[in-house]
């Protein structure tokens, strides 16, 4: 009864052979509907400047070619590598891949924190004092603060469940508290750091508030209101905020009292170096380190914690954790509470690192790439988040200087044109891939005999 | 009104709109006991237990809880007529539960509840599940966060006790062996076992379940019953509880409840109950008169 392709293979090829050219034909005829009117037909102006339709039938061919060669491939030698693949795919080979994917885990995050503390001195190395400024400036210090943002928002999307399209409003409202205070009171960034960061904390509960309610895109449209209405307001109060010009002239960070410029009472006076504005770039490299890790170290803390678990709970089931006696409210609120004062940290960080702010850097563009961090390194995992946001703030970063691509499609392409356009493919090729985030497994908060990862299936998302 | 009661539901009316689901209910639980309320499909049941578990506001009546010794009760009249939800006295305490927020009648009042369709952490594994039910003395232990953030040895010595009674609760329900597994893998028995050992991780004093032995097999029923005994007489929680399998509601209820559209049809022992021919006919849908043909058929 059980005839599998195997006994038979003639007639099973066969099949699949057709099915592959119906697949192919039916591929090529959508490329000829969609393409037609875009390829196929061009205006350009003649000489005596009237528009003409000019038709392109080679590359419009071309295209159709590409597309049918394309799912014949796909039909007949990926699917079929994949299924075998699958077959072949047998327990002892499981259990192989699951030890190396520990082995990796296990030292995974020593060497990655190991790495980023090295890093600046791998860049001096490498490119020298002049061409390590790009590298740590433009590169580490601007992931890092990514990284920081990603971990925050972790709290509230990935942990509670509560989908936070506004996140850059306290990321603002922490930026915008460092620079006021400092210009106005001269406070020190140190005394500003966390004061930023208890303001933005009562934002978040103040935001919270009103949402406790909302759940799924409701929640959802209602923050991505709320990081609006802080922009607007930025923008409108003019005299308090200075409007769309910003805020200039914002004082540095200094190293403990030491400022880092060329005077006798500068830092590389004081230490006796030569001077290089390469130290202030060192030294805010290693604060956002500092800050990043004390996110991780915190976080990681809080999900041992009951406070943690009740996150976690809420996004797995509100009405179950309010039949334990989990004060849902209060478990909302300091979710919002504790994600807003990480984006403080890393607003009043970023103030005081650019010296200047202004509306324009909390779009909701920056929310929306906070999220897609969350997201597309897998909900609630600190390690995918971290990856991701290197992938993608790096990502973008990298293919400002990828200059070898113009030898490929020309001297006129142009590659910080098509960042954002391959950046949204590569968004899309992952979400396919990995519909769930790089990492979508749990890591359980404690165990009683054995840790073991949860599968993604079972975790809820973060809806609401 | 007996004494000895843990729980007074009195008058309660539950009106959505035009419907009226629960019209001026009015019975006892009896402390230490197992009572079972049952009714056809639609009876009000469910709505019942929202009441008493604060998940529905009641539009009339009073649903009042009592802790310790059953002086408690003669409180219950100047409790009701001042503002407050609950007051202490000496040892024990006496509560008015349609007064409280839903949290607060597990957290304060000692009430836990099981859902008629499970509702676990399916993402959290099966001792994270026990865990988050000790939230609330464990956020006591670890000093709002603040001490378990510094890592004080107070906090840990809680979680330990509180990883040994989820333990304790392993053992009972048959599944230490799965406590590091996703609760959502569990067959559907175990969940329904897990989800009673999670509520009696609160330290209720009364557990109310929602339909328990819904969609298990005879010997997971038998299981139940044992499992709800065992609660009944070691743990000394009373128990409420919602069934349509009279197997479990006739061996282990010591009280039986009969709601038929929202009103108390019948109300007695198992055999009063069994025997009552109102209860017959709201379950077999015939008239008073049919009831006796109707019994000799179903072999009464």
């Amino acid at each position: 009864m059980a005839v599998t392709s195997t006994d038979s293979p003639t007639p099973g090829g066969r099949a699949d052979l057709l099915r592959a050219c119906r697949d192919a034909a039916i591929a090529g005829l959508v490329t000829l509907g969609m393409m037609l009117p875009l390829i196929g037909f061009r205006t350009v102006q003649n000489i005596n400047n009237e528009l003409v339709l000019e038709t392109r039938p080679g590359l419009l061919l071309t295209m159709i070619l590409i597309v049918v060669a394309g799912s014949l491939v796909i039909s007949l030698v990926i699917r079929p590598w994949r299924q075998r693949k699958a077959a072949a795919h047998v327990a002892g080979e499981s259990v192989q891949r699951a030890h190396v994917r520990a082995t990796i885990a296990k030292y995974l995050t020593p060497f990655a924190i190991g790495f980023v503390l090295v890093y600046p001195i791998l860049s001096i190395v490498f490119a020298g004092w002049q061409g390590s400024v790009k590298w740590v400036d433009n590169f580490g210090i601007q992931v890092l603060i990514y990284v920081m943002l990603g971990w925050g928002l972790n709290i509230v999307v990935g942990l509670a469940g509560l989908l936070d399209l506004g996140y850059v409003a306290f990321y603002a409202v922490g930026a915008y508290s460092y620079a006021l205070l400092a210009k106005e009171f001269g406070l020190s960034f140190w005394i500003l750091l966390p004061l930023a960061g208890c303001l933005s904390a009562f934002w978040g509960i103040l935001l919270g508030f009103p949402v406790l309610r909302l759940r799924g895109d409701y929640l959802a449209i209602v923050t991505l209101a709320f990081g609006e209405i802080i922009r607007l307001v930025l923008i409108n109060w003019v005299s308090f905020t200075n409007g769309y010009a910003g805020i200039s002239g914002i004082p540095r960070p200094t190293f403990f009292g030491i400022p880092f410029n060329a005077n006798d009472d500068g830092f590389a006076a004081v230490f006796g170096l030569e001077f290089t504005p390469m130290y202030r770039t060192l030294f805010l490299y290693y604060v956002i380190v500092g800050l990043a890790l004390l996110t991780a170290f915190v976080t990681l803390r809080l999900r041992k914690l009951p406070v943690g678990r009740a996150w976690e709970a809420l996004r797995e089931d509100e009405i179950a954790c309010r039949s334990l006696g989990v004060n849902t409210t209060n478990t909302k609120l300091t979710a919002f509470a504790m994600g807003a004062m990480f984006a403080g940290f890393a607003g009043s960080f970023f103030a005081a690192r650019q010296g200047f702010i202004s509306p324009e850097s909390f779009t909701f563009m920056e929310s929306a790439m906070i999220v897609a961090i969350v997201v597309l390194g897998g909900m609630g995992s600190m390690i995918g988040v971290a990856i991701a946001a290197v992938a993608m703030i790096g990502g973008t970063e990298i293919m400002r200087d990828m200059d070898f691509l113009k030898q490929i499609f020309g001297n006129s392409f142009d590659p910080t044109q098509y960042r954002m356009l391959l950046f949204g493919l590569a968004m899309v090729l992952i979400m396919i891939w990995k519909p769930r985030g790089l990492i979508s497994t749990r890591e359980p908060s404690t165990f009683l005999k054995e840790r073991k990862t949860v599968a993604a299936s079972f975790v809820k998302e973060g809806r609401g | 009104m007996s004494s000895d009661a843990i729980l007074r539901v009195e008058h309660l009316t539950m009106r959505f709109g035009g419907l009226v689901a629960v019209h001026d209910l009015s019975f006892t639980a009896k402390k230490g006991e197992i009572t079972a309320l049952i009714g056809p499909n639609g009876a009000g049941k469910t709505t019942v237990f929202n009441c008493i578990t604060g998940f529905y506001k009641p539009s009339e009546g009073r649903v009042a809880l009592r802790h310790g010794d059953s002086a408690q009760w003669d409180q219950l009249e100047s409790l009701t007529a001042s503002s407050l939800r609950s007051r202490m006295h000496g040892d024990g305490a006496l509560f008015l539960l349609e007064r409280m927020p839903d949290y607060l009648v597990t957290q304060k009042a000692r009430v836990a509840r099981t859902f008629q369709n499970i509702r676990l952490f399916r993402g959290m594994t099966v001792l994270e599940n026990l865990l988050v039910a000790q939230h609330n003395s464990l956020m006591v232990a670890s000093g709002f966060t603040l001490f378990g953030v510094l890592g004080l040895p107070n906090y840990a010595r809680a979680e330990h006790a509180a990883v040994d009674k989820a333990a304790m609760w392993l053992e009972k329900i048959n599944l230490t062996d799965r406590a590091d597994d996703p609760a959502g893998d569990l067959p559907y028995g175990a969940q329904r076992r897990l989800e009673i050992a999670r509520a009696m991780c609160t330290d209720p004093v009364l557990l109310c379940l929602d339909e328990p032995a819904a969609g298990l097999n005879p010997r997971e029923s038998a299981e139940l019953n044992d499992l709800l005994l065992s609660i009944k007489n070691e743990i000394k929680t009373s128990v409420l509880l919602i069934e349509h399998d009279m197997s479990v509601v006739m061996q282990i209820s010591d009280h039986v409840i009969v709601l038929d559209y929202g009103t108390k049809i019948s109300d007695g022992t198992r055999d009063q109950v069994r025997n009552d021919p109102k209860v017959i006919a709201a379950y077999l849908g015939v008239d008073e008169d049919e009831v006796a043909k109707a019994e000799a058929e179903v072999g009464l």
